[in-house]
């Protein structure tokens, strides 16, 4: 394989595994905390819809990127006072709030659909960026895939190493314990889901912002439920994530490379469109069929409402 | 002044269905802002979209047809629902059930024998099971959670439909259109009424709810299932079968959402096309939901969420806007629905914040 298609697979699969990485770690510290919230797709896509308008009219991509997670966070807001305040069943919650979210989504950016955003110098970082076949695909990039690594040791610090961080896994093990010793379960689990909603806002801009760059209606195309897939296959942890992401971004880019590569291959590009879900179920088949692992990773109290003083 | 919620010893009947009716209530007035907000008149966009697709016969008949594939998506979904299997790839399953129901009218393209149209009917239920059998085998046997590979299958689904009326089943003189052969008039769903586009279709559906709630209200494998949904541990010590409840709970949402999708292609769009469905799969969640996951329930919000879909058409021709409001209208119906279910199990009071 020459250097510049190894260079540019790595760079596209980068590319695609981003915005899986964000979402994903938002929804992974929501669950951590015992909030099942389904809604990432709806997020992404307000949040894609609110930072394209914004970066459209602004000029400022990362007025647009604020704006698209302070749209996630107002979805997950939406998510948070059903399933949290109004204890509401939270998998029929953040359904409504997936089906909401696409439906406004496309709703918002009917408007937009013929209007392009200039494209976005990456960000070089220098040294890094001349290592040979490496170099270009990983160190010539938007800034937001740095931000993506760094979110990562931001978030296994902050679960493994910090107090607050530890109140919230035990948030999530046991609320009734950590109610009984004084922690304000509702209060931390507010906190984590829109934290989930910010991350996944960020993920949808990266998405309308960067990838693209443009708005279509369905562009988020399943990357939301991916992220949720994703935090099952990491089994909780966030380093975890990384790998899927990228495991996932490989599998949405390999049609543009097939199809781009000129190799005379009779495969619909139906076919290896569907390689990302298809990934997703064997994924998820085999990760799931050990029990044990599943159990013993996932948050005690996932998807179960808390009543105080109950 | 706090406001407290308390638990009720047990859930308020009058709630459960008073909820829904709350729910409507409260999406009418948010509709009313958003309208203003978007810079109508409430009033007009009212009128525009809740009245004018209900005004004479051909928009009644429209509302039938829409809430079709609807109700009939939604009786099979509740089935799933009410043991929570979360089924939420209906809108795949429909999908296969057009591409397999289809399949059997292009295939039989001269045929005059009256079986064609059972035998279609029949395949798209089949189609539909076989899309739901999958999650439902992962699920069983591996343990996959079926919200995440039922939806993934709506994708896939979504591709094959896409692949077969670009290639293999592309009409040879569609003009390169994405599109298979018309269907023949004999593998058509009769017309109930001349001049408008409902046809038997609906009296599948009725059939449907009719099926639908003998099998909850009259069967033991009905009783097992709500058994199975309120208490899983009574479930487990009653002995029944959780494998069987997660298998008939997908196999019910499967073949009536096939049905549902033979019944599209069948109906008003008479050939197999990108565009089968608007999102009926996802739209009957939320009739799932508004009808109490009871078949006469399922009856009226089919018709509430087809007017949706009518007002949201209407809503593009005479005010300009694009037709996804109607999604917007059924999400905001669905959170206040869920929002209002807290006075079901929840009593509301206003108590000083003490501590």
């Amino acid at each position: 394989m020459d250097q510049s298609l190894f260079t540019s697979i790595l760079f596209a699969t980068v590319v695609a595994g981003t915005p899986l990485i964000i979402t994903a770690l938002g929804e992974l510290v929501t669950e951590k905390s015992g909030v099942l919230n389904l809604g990432p797709e709806g997020m992404m896509s307000v949040g894609a819809v609110a930072a394209f308008a914004v970066t459209h009219h602004t000029g400022n991509p990362w007025l647009g990127i604020l704006a698209g997670m302070v749209a996630g966070m107002l979805m997950s807001l939406l998510f948070a006072f059903m399933a949290l305040t109004l204890m509401a069943n939270q998998v029929a919650s953040g359904l409504a709030l997936s089906i909401f979210g696409v439906g406004l989504s496309a709703f918002i950016g009917k408007s937009y659909e013929s209007v392009a955003l200039p494209s976005i110098v990456p960000m070089r970082i220098p040294l890094l960026a001349d290592i040979p076949y490496i170099g270009p695909a990983l160190f010539q990039q938007q800034a937001l895939v740095y931000f993506s690594w760094i979110l990562i040791g931001l978030v296994a610090w902050f679960l493994y190493k910090s107090k607050v961080g530890l109140i919230l896994r035990a948030v999530g093990e046991s609320p009734v314990s950590a109610h009984e010793i004084g922690h304000p379960v509702i209060l931390i689990r507010y906190l984590a889901t829109l934290f989930g909603g910010a991350m996944a806002g960020v993920g949808g801009a990266f998405l309308s912002v960067f990838y693209t760059p443009m708005w279509v209606e369905g562009m988020v195309a399943g990357r939301g439920w991916i992220s949720l897939a994703l935090v099952v296959f990491a089994t909780w942890r966030p380093m975890r994530v990384m790998i899927g992401a990228y495991l996932f971004g490989g599998a949405m880019i390999t049609q543009m490379f097939v199809q781009g590569s000129g190799l005379k291959l009779s495969i619909p590009a139906q076919f290896l469109s569907s390689l990302p879900y298809v990934a997703t179920i064997v994924v998820l088949v085999l990760i799931s069929r050990n029990l044990k692992t599943i159990r013993l990773n996932s948050p005690a109290s996932l998807g179960q409402p808390f009543l105080p003083d109950a | 002044m706090w406001l407290k919620f308390e638990a009720r010893t047990e859930p308020s009947l009058l709630m459960r269905y008073l909820s829904p009716v709350l729910a409507v209530f409260l999406m009418l007035i948010c509709g009313l802002v958003l309208f203003s907000v978007l810079g109508k008149n409430p009033m007009e966009g009212f009128k525009v979209f809740f009245l004018n697709p209900v005004k004479d016969t051909y928009g009644m008949a429209e509302l039938l047809l829409k809430a079709t594939p609807l109700m009939l998506c939604a009786v099979g979904l509740s089935v799933g629902f009410r043991a929570n299997i979360w089924n939420i790839g209906a809108e795949g399953q429909l999908l296969i059930g057009a591409l397999a129901g289809g399949w059997v009218a292009l295939h039989f393209e001269h045929s005059t024998s009256p079986l064609l149209l059972p035998a279609m009917i029949l395949a798209g239920a089949l189609g539909g099971m076989l899309w739901a059998a999958i999650p439902a085998f992962l699920r069983t046997r591996f343990n996959a959670n079926e919200i995440l590979t039922s939806l993934m299958l709506v994708y896939i689904a979504q591709l094959v439909v896409s692949w077969l009326v670009h290639g293999p089943w592309k009409d040879p003189d569609g003009f390169n259109f994405p599109q298979t052969k018309q269907f023949q008039v004999h593998a058509m769903l009769p017309l109930l009424k001349a001049g408008t586009r409902l046809n038997a279709a609906f009296l599948v559906g009725i059939g449907g709810l009719v099926v639908g709630w003998v099998f909850m209200n009259r069967s033991f494998l009905g009783y097992q299932m709500k058994v199975a949904g309120q208490a899983e541990n009574a479930s487990r010590y009653a002995g029944f079968s959780a494998k069987r409840t997660v298998w008939f709970g997908m196999l019910a949402g499967g073949c009536m959402a096939g049905i549902a999708g033979l019944a599209e292609v069948a109906g008003p769009i008479g050939q197999l096309t990108e565009h089968i469905s608007p999102g009926y799969g996802f739209a009957a969640m939320i009739v799932a939901f508004l009808g109490r996951l009871n078949p006469i329930g399922i009856f009226f919000s089919s018709l509430l969420m087809a007017l949706l879909y009518l007002g949201g058409e209407q809503a593009q021709q005479y005010l300009n806007l694009p037709s996804s409001i109607s999604n917007v209208f059924q999400g905001m119906l669905l959170f206040f629905l869920l929002g209002s279910d807290v006075f079901v199990y929840f009593r509301p009071r206003f108590a000083r914040r003490n501590k």
